[in-house]
């Protein structure tokens, strides 16, 4: 097998391979830096909590408009935010702090969906709706997921420094009080806006366990790559493509589910990252003066 | 007034004497297709118990307590046989039920299972369990359907012997419907040349179907299981339409219809609708009847296969 017949032809020969790596590359531009940035503010697991929270908004979006790829990302979306909402709200009116007023909400909305996907009946159909798969991305979907990652991008660009800010002290533009309190507020509701915008383009795509994937591990991965945030969020987005390249071609000759065999490629390069990366990795750690002495 | 009243009255009183008079005979059918069968030919003779209803699936079926106290209650068990309902035989010996099985199966010529299946390298089995040798969809033939008939009638025809006259009368009536969709059936698929009639489907019910009408029903490649989809089984799929230029794909283990969607659109194959195979829909749906799904299948089959105008 030549590399054109590895890479290169099963994209050439199907368009339903070639509309998945759009969906890829659209998905990573949006989930790449969103990614990043939940790293940087210790929220990596958020957006796990955040997935399930987007299930039965999508579950009652399928029940009242059947497969509809707008009743369901309205209301994943609309369940999504409540969610963070919520939680965001509990965690500075009360006593809880965020991460344990998110674990309640979520497996509330968890539960919720899993109870209103049951009432449907038959809920075989609605696990495989719930749980999309990239190959069969239409002209909707793929709409969605690029107008996503557009929003995202474009409003990163917007409120890039106070977002900054924001990850790294979250505390600070609250001290600074006035305006900065508010902005401070705004920039974190975006933010978890922005969350959830990119989990209910993925799960579209990918299904809600498998958007998190594309999320999170590149994200991961490129702390061992970069260091600036800018760069954090290129190599991301770069690793998230690239693992969709990859995760599509095993998928397309292995014969493996699509949607495991990507954020599994993106598994192997965050413990390839982990191990071998030149900033902060196991590598450098124990190895601290190797590439000085070559 | 006086008289109407009197009238109504005796109407009444008629109705309620109505079931005292002809205690109807206990009949328990295994699945949905016999149970609309025994209903045709046993008409207000019988009270048929189903015990897979509409939709389910016979092959893995869980018995539950009531139904073996149905099983317990009747007077005749009508069953597929080849092989179909693996757990009648359990479920006989556990209700205590000593009385005439009919199994509707006899004097099939059976086809084996899977063959054409085998032949398009179909891996395991959609229902995950093992049909033995026989393919047990032998209804899927209307000639079968007359064999099946003809037992049933023998099964009640014992059972309730001073009822006789009655079901050979709705049995020839049943015939009739029978003879009428078999020659709908032929009327319908005869305008689509035999090279054309191609189906891709994931439904391993349709061999004698396939035989007695000259349909090709082949598997999907790679489709076996319901498991999210793979790249790779996606592809040689649309190889393989392309390749037999398969004019339909009725795929139910794809659930998709947006994986679907991609497929028609890379091959110009037409999606069908769906068809049943084992049960037949509930009451109000489009298939309440043998007759019904057979006709139902038939419009799904010629609308998919049609040429494109």
């Amino acid at each position: 097998m030549t590399l054109y017949d590895f890479a290169a032809a099963p994209f050439v020969e199907f368009g339903f391979m070639r509309r998945a790596l759009a969906a890829c590359l659209a998905l990573s531009l949006g989930c790449g830096p969103v990614g990043v940035l939940l790293v940087l503010r210790r929220m990596s697991l958020m957006g796990d909590a955040m997935s399930h929270a987007v299930l039965p908004g999508a579950a009652i979006g399928f029940l009242a408009a059947g497969l509809s790829l707008w009743a369901m990302s309205i209301g994943g979306f609309l369940a999504g935010l409540a969610v963070a909402l919520l939680a965001g709200l509990v965690s500075r009116v009360t006593a809880l702090r965020e991460d344990a007023s998110f674990a309640a909400f979520y497996l509330i909305s968890l539960a919720g969906g899993v109870l209103i996907v049951s009432l449907r009946g038959s809920n075989v159909d609605l696990m495989h709706v719930l749980f999309g798969t990239i190959l069969a991305v239409d002209d909707a979907g793929l709409l969605l997921v690029a107008g996503i990652a557009t929003v995202t991008l474009l409003t990163l660009a917007l409120l890039y420094r106070p977002l900054v800010v924001e990850c790294f002290d979250p505390g600070f533009l609250r001290a600074v009080g006035g305006t900065g309190g508010r902005l401070g507020a705004l920039c974190h509701l975006v933010f978890l806006v922005l969350v959830v915008l990119n989990l209910v383009g993925g799960f579209q795509a990918l299904g809600t366990l498998m958007a998190v994937g594309l999320m999170m591990l590149p994200a991961a991965s490129a702390r061992f790559w970069a260091e600036g945030i800018a760069t954090l969020a290129l190599t991301a987005m770069a690793l998230a493509f690239a693992s969709g390249i990859g995760g599509l071609l095993l998928s397309f000759h292995l014969n493996l589910p699509s949607g495991p065999s990507i954020v599994l490629v993106a598994g192997a390069g965050y413990l390839l990252s982990l191990a071998l990366g030149p900033v902060g990795s196991l590598r450098t750690r124990w190895f601290p003066g190797r590439h000085l002495e070559a | 007034m006086k008289r109407s009243f009197a009238a109504s009255l005796a109407m009444a009183m008629a109705l309620f004497a109505l079931p005292a008079l002809a205690e109807p005979v206990k009949v328990v059918a295994t699945f949905t297709i016999l149970g609309d069968m025994v209903r045709q030919i046993g008409g207000d003779e019988v009270a048929v118990t189903t015990l897979v209803g509409p939709d389910g699936d016979a092959h893995v079926y869980e018995p539950t307590p009531a139904d073996a106290r149905a099983l317990g209650a009747a007077k005749l068990v009508v069953v597929n046989g080849l092989g179909m309902e693996g757990w009648i035989d359990r479920l006989v010996k556990a209700s205590g039920y000593k009385g005439p099985v009919t199994v509707t199966s006899t004097g099939v010529k059976p086809i084996a299972g899977e063959e054409e299946h085998d032949e398009a390298g179909h891996e395991g089995h959609d229902h995950g369990h093992d049909h033995g040798a026989h393919d047990p969809h032998a209804w899927q033939s209307v000639a079968n359907a007359r064999i099946y008939a003809d037992n049933i009638l023998k099964g009640l025809v014992a059972a309730a012997p001073d009822k006789a006259a009655t079901l050979r009368a709705n049995h020839a009536a049943f015939k009739a419907k029978l003879d009428a969709v078999e020659s709908e059936i032929k009327a319908a698929l005869k305008p689509i040349p035999r090279k054309d009639r191609k189906i891709v489907t994931s439904h391993d019910a349709f061999g004698y179907y396939g035989k007695a009408y000259g349909v090709t029903f082949l598997a999907p490649v790679g489709m076996s299981t319901e498991s999210e989809a793979a790249a790779g089984d996606i592809a040689k799929l649309i190889r393989q339409i392309k390749a037999e230029k398969i004019k339909a794909v009725f795929v139910e283990n794809i659930a998709d219809p947006r994986l679907l969607e991609q497929i028609t659109r890379e091959t110009g194959a037409r999606i069908g609708g769906r068809v049943y195979s084992d049960a037949l829909s509930a009451a109000d749906g489009p298939a309440a009847t043998y007759v019904d799904m057979m006709r139902h299948n038939l419009a799904q089959f010629t609308k998919a296969l049609a040429p494109a105008s």
